[in-house]
């Protein structure tokens, strides 16, 4: 199964810092998603793309979790030389994962 | 119990005016913020004053103003904005010549200043740059452009003490748009109000990107379908004085108000949840909670906060480097392949002709250019019907990075068959980094103008 069919998510920017979030749309699938979904996995799923740590944040309150991916956009969004210097579009990269 | 209603009206420098002009008409409101400063305008900004010493503030200050003007009297709004960016003393010149010239009376113009730090930035070269530890200030001083702290609420709460219709700053954190008119209102500070500063900033945050709260950003066609995206409406956000408030829009407005879309917006941005760093409170999202009470209607409770940071952030922005692009586009089943070859050319003839760079990245629109090689090709198709080539590379000189475009476009007649619609751009690159100073190296401080 592939995240984007119990989860949504949103990619913020802040220097070279991108944060990514994982809602669940059902609170009964959120233990799953806490359980599956580790900062290791993410670490190594954007391993092409994140040189740093990964940090998650969950918000139990929400059934959301915040993944902040450090050294994650080409050495930060005025300097990088990606297409999408911001990272926008990495939320629905999240979302292609597999669990 | 008393109530303040606050809209937004721009989540970015060139948003869309028509909201904004829907709320002030029809959204019953105190207040509207229009937030317009990403991370890098302010330095842009400056570099546009030295050139010409009347520009420098938003490019659409004239633009909005003449729009927003004639509703703001007529409806007893006031207005608080960033606009000023890095000349807000220019910004308010110009928004009381508008008035002026549209014969409207008794309005008063608050300019705030006092981020500008630029002239004592020597004092803090020993200070450590945030992004690039370890490294001083000292040591790109050369190249510093511009030097802007991210104020709080003060400097608002004061204009709107004294009497102010529209607020005009530089830069200011983005939710001290929106605190600063509920300290002014509800007299609130972040020692003895933890809570209501935490739903505060909620509320700021969730203002000021504009419709990213009502449904834009969000579309998924066939997961998260939003009505009306061509005409979305932004939030409003209605508050108490015990801090409780829900989120919701003009009820004809496209875009739609749901928990979802609040808690995509809460995230945005955020790194620790239990410490939203703000120039006013450290906030605390870690148990915020949305419950809907009405179609597009959302009640957020449960935020709070952790009293108020020790230093400011300052955004010092920098002359970093040049950045080079060409891109052209390969069509037909063998696409891939002659994007492929050209590439090959394209990093063979920048070793003949000499370019340096310090970085350099060549990527294929429609197959990798988003997300690199591994995670695109695990939904990638067999072959794609086109495919663009993109390159680009970081530069010290101009010189090398204009190479990068020209070399893409000379496959035009030395490439692979079938190239096309090849684009160039070399750009100057000025960057961002921070370092924090005490609070005691900023000196608010806020003039009037009345029309």
């Amino acid at each position: 199964m592939k995240l984007k069919e119990i989860a949504h998510s949103r990619t913020g920017d802040k220097g070279d810092i991108s944060n990514i979030s994982l809602i669940a749309y059902k609170a009964e699938d959120y233990p799953l998603l806490k359980e599956k979904v580790t900062p290791e996995l993410v670490k190594e799923y954007f391993g092409e793309i994140c040189n740093g740590d990964v940090i998650r944040y969950d918000i139990d309150s929400l059934c959301a979790m915040n993944f902040v991916l450090h050294k994650a956009l080409g050495g930060g969004v005025t300097r990088s030389l990606s297409l999408d210097k911001h990272g926008k579009s990495l939320s629905m990269a999240l979302l292609e994962m597999e669990i | 119990m008393k109530k303040i209603r606050i809209g937004s009206g721009a989540g970015y420098a060139g948003d869309r005016i028509e909201p904004a002009v829907e709320l002030m008409e029809k959204g019953n409101l105190d207040y509207i913020i229009f937030e317009c400063l990403a991370e890098r305008t302010i330095a842009i900004g400056q570099m546009d004053k030295l050139k010409n010493p009347k520009k420098g503030y938003n490019q659409l200050l004239e633009y909005r103003m003449e729009k927003i003007l004639p509703i703001l009297k007529k409806n007893n709004i006031k207005v608080i904005t960033n606009m000023g960016s890095a000349n807000p003393v220019e910004a308010a010149n110009v928004t009381a010549k508008l008035a002026h010239e549209a014969n409207l009376s008794d309005i008063k113009i608050a300019c705030v200043t006092g981020d500008d730090i630029l002239s004592d930035i020597a004092d803090y070269y020993n200070n450590n740059i945030l992004e690039l530890d370890p490294c001083s200030l000292g040591e790109i001083k050369d190249k510093i452009v511009s030097a802007n702290v991210y104020m709080g609420c003060e400097g608002i709460v004061e204009a709107l003490e004294n009497g102010a219709d529209i607020v005009i700053t530089g830069r200011v954190s983005d939710p001290a748009l929106t605190i600063g008119p509920l300290c002014y209102e509800f007299g609130w500070n972040p020692d003895e109000n933890i809570y209501e500063m935490g739903q505060a900033t909620l509320a700021g945050h969730l203002l000021e990107c504009g419709g990213q709260a009502t449904g834009g950003y969000y579309a998924d066609p066939g997961y998260k379908d939003v009505p009306g995206l061509e005409r979305l409406g932004f939030p409003i956000v209605e508050i108490g004085e015990d801090g409780e408030f829900f989120v919701t829009k003009v009820p004809e407005a496209g875009g739609l108000v749901t928990e979802d879309t609040l808690k995509e917006q809460t995230i945005y941005e955020i790194h620790d949840p239990k410490a939203y760093m703000t120039p006013d409170v450290i906030a605390d999202f870690s148990h915020v909670k949305f419950e809907e009470i009405a179609k597009d209607m959302v009640k957020a409770s449960n935020a709070t906060s952790h009293g108020r940071p020790e230093t400011y952030k300052v955004s010092i922005g920098y002359r970093d480097c040049y950045i080079g692009e060409g891109e052209i586009s390969y069509g037909g089943s063998n696409a891939m392949a002659r994007a492929r070859l050209a590439a090959d050319i394209i990093e063979k003839r920048l070793k003949i002709v000499g370019c340096e760079y310090d970085e350099l990245k060549i990527e294929y629109i429609g197959f990798n250019s988003l997300y690199g090689n591994k995670i695109s090709a695990g939904f990638a198709p067999d072959s794609f019907s086109e495919i663009r080539l993109r390159v680009a590379a970081r530069t010290r000189d101009k010189k090398d990075a204009d190479h990068i475009g020209n070399e893409v476009e000379a496959l035009y007649t030395s490439g692979p068959a079938g190239g096309g619609g090849a684009t160039k751009k070399t750009s100057d690159i000025v960057s961002i980094c921070s370092i924090f100073v005490p609070r005691s190296a900023v000196d608010i401080k806020v003039n009037y103008l009345e029309v």
